[in-house]
């Protein structure tokens, strides 16, 4: 099964399911995500709810074992592949047992081939839609989107990974946070890893560098998932038909429009809007509108390639416009895309006729739908000599 | 022909030879105006940079009316696709850019930035090589063993760069390295 379809099928279920999800999320392994599950579950317990672990990675770690040790664990299933008998968790048995919540530690997790599932997720999914409550955890560079972003991080290839959808729609997710340095003593204790791999994993993954990256990424993560909740609950009145004939962007984030011309002061207006992206975590799109009779050869043609290979180092998308109004143009890109943040470089000294025109940041703010904002990005040059 | 249409034609003729007269001096000051065609390959990696060899590539730059290309190289891992987003090298790469720019155009030097992606450094190298026209290349030498480029590399280029190169080694007294953040 492909992961669009997985994911799909995921989400449907999710839709229908009555249990509820909390996923507890980490930087890395060891941070304990899988004690903070166990804990919580014994509360659940104590509180006088039936509790079971449907399965759990004790990894050695003799603390997590001892929190485990107090609830019902429901044995494991064999499964052999390729001569190789992997230990996996019975899902028809979970599924028999029906307990209030179960406790399911790795939700990434692939399993072996000829269960009910490809993905741990799925049976999650399952437990779900029979109406059992799940803990479950996970580390943030399994999710799907930021499988690249962490490989360019840490320079590990992640090869498990499960779809966002599945911690869009957890009813809660808890990040369980510990700082590089306290993460790495635990590793040096031998909390984390038996003896043997402690070195490895302290000259590969576990560096401060990789651990800071990472937990940056898990924080944004769940602000993100945070405040997505947040903007669900305050949807604006109005049916979306209404909202679209208002002309006003719903956008749920930001997204920004640098607008560009293919020439060299344009790079320093897009790193600029790239770093204002960076930090509202929103997307970027560069947008040249192009008079219909230029043709992009010579000169123009190499700055429109610099600018089309510079976006692609930033993530960004170049889009190219042909018309004569660059205000119109703007527009129609503002309208289709939800763009909430126009960027613009400072124009040149007007002369002549020109004095009689309605700058264009301006024009902007007429030609565009409202609530768009717009800031206009200063030319070096022109501050260097007026300062 | 009438007188008023002689007096016409003489005055339409005035009015040409004094358009041309202006025109000329414009055209040859024009002409004699230096045409940005130059460029300067100022290739680096890694955070910062040292401020002799942008010195350098911006007097160079200046004197010759060249356009300064400043070069941020970035290493793609091997398990991501070479043409893929890198926002993690691209964080450390504009504040480079932003810097550098910054100290170009004080002194009234063009910039034309790039960022290109390899494998390696010198991977990075050869493709900006392939790509971009240049007239000169100012490599600054790094001091800092296995950061940025090597002997290997440096070399590398002497023999395969299609246009003088200018290799900066650190002086003693060259503390002073381009940090991302210039004031």
């Amino acid at each position: 099964m492909c992961a669009a379809q997985a994911a799909a099928d995921n989400s449907s279920v999710n839709s229908a399911r009555a249990g509820r999800l909390k996923v507890f999320l980490g930087m890395a392994a060891g941070v304990g995500k899988t004690y903070r599950m166990l804990r919580e579950g014994g509360a659940e317990r104590d509180a006088g709810r039936d509790v079971v672990i449907g399965y759990m990675e004790p990894h050695d770690r003799p603390q997590t074992s001892a929190l485990a040790e107090g609830l019902e664990a429901l044995p494991r299933r064999k499964a052999t592949y390729r001569g190789t008998q992997l230990e996996e968790m019975d899902l028809p048995a979970l599924l028999a047992r029906a307990p209030e919540l179960a406790l399911i530690d790795e939700l990434a997790h692939t399993n072996a081939p000829g269960l009910e599932h490809r993905k741990r997720y799925e049976d999650v999914a399952d437990v779900l839609a029979a109406g059992i409550d799940v803990f479950s955890t996970v580390n943030v560079q399994h999710l799907e989107s930021l499988k690249d972003q962490v490989t360019e991080l840490t320079g590990a290839y992640v090869r498990e990974t499960f779809p966002d959808a599945v911690l869009a729609e957890a009813d809660e997710v808890v990040l369980v946070d510990l700082t590089p340095e306290e993460l790495i003593e635990r590793l040096r204790a031998g909390k984390v890893y038996p003896g043997e791999r402690i070195e490895a994993a302290l000259a590969n993954f576990f560096t401060v560098e990789n651990l800071l990256a990472l937990r940056e990424v898990a924080l944004r993560q769940v602000a993100a998932e945070v405040e997505a909740k947040r903007l669900v609950v305050e949807e604006p009145l109005g049916t979306r038909e209404e909202r679209i004939a208002a002309e006003v962007p719903q956008a749920v984030g930001e997204r920004l429009l640098a607008l560009v011309r293919p020439q060299p002061s344009s790079q320093r207006l897009v790193r600029r809007a790239w770093r204002s992206a960076q930090r509202l975590g929103a997307p970027l799109d560069l947008l040249w509108v192009k008079p219909p009779r230029l043709a992009i050869e010579g000169e123009v043609g190499c700055q429109v390639t610099a600018l089309r290979h510079l976006a692609s180092v930033l993530g960004a998308s170049f889009l190219i416009e042909e018309g004569e109004d660059v205000v119109a143009g703007a527009a129609r890109v503002v309208r289709e895309r939800s763009i909430t943040y126009i960027m613009v470089g400072e124009s040149l000294p007007r002369r002549g006729v020109g004095r009689l025109r309605e700058p264009l940041p301006q024009r902007l703010m007429h030609g565009t739908p409202p609530g768009v904002d717009v800031r206009i990005v200063a030319h070096r040059g022109a501050k260097e000599e007026s300062g | 022909m009438s007188p008023a249409l002689i007096a016409g034609l003489a005055a339409l003729a005035v009015a040409a030879a004094g358009a041309a007269l202006l025109v000329r001096p414009l055209r040859r000051r024009r002409a004699e105006r230096p045409q940005p065609v130059h460029h300067i390959l100022l290739p680096f990696t890694g955070t910062e940079i040292s401020r002799r060899a942008v010195d350098a590539a911006v007097r160079l730059a200046r004197a010759e009316h060249a356009t300064l290309m400043p070069a941020y190289l970035a290493t793609v891992s091997k398990q991501l696709p070479l043409d893929c987003a890198i926002p993690t090298e691209a964080a450390k790469a504009m504040p480079m850019l932003e810097a550098i720019e910054q100290r170009a155009t004080a002194q009234g030097v063009p910039v034309d930035a790039r960022v290109e992606r390899g494998r390696s450094y010198r991977h990075a190298l050869r493709r900006l090589l392939g790509k971009e026209d240049f007239d000169r290349v100012v490599v600054p030498a790094t001091a800092m063993g296995g950061i940025g480029l090597s002997g290997d590399d440096l070399i590398w280029l002497l023999e395969r760069a299609p246009a003088e190169v200018l290799i900066l080694r650190p002086a003693p007294s060259d503390e002073g390295r381009l940090p991302a953040t210039l004031g």
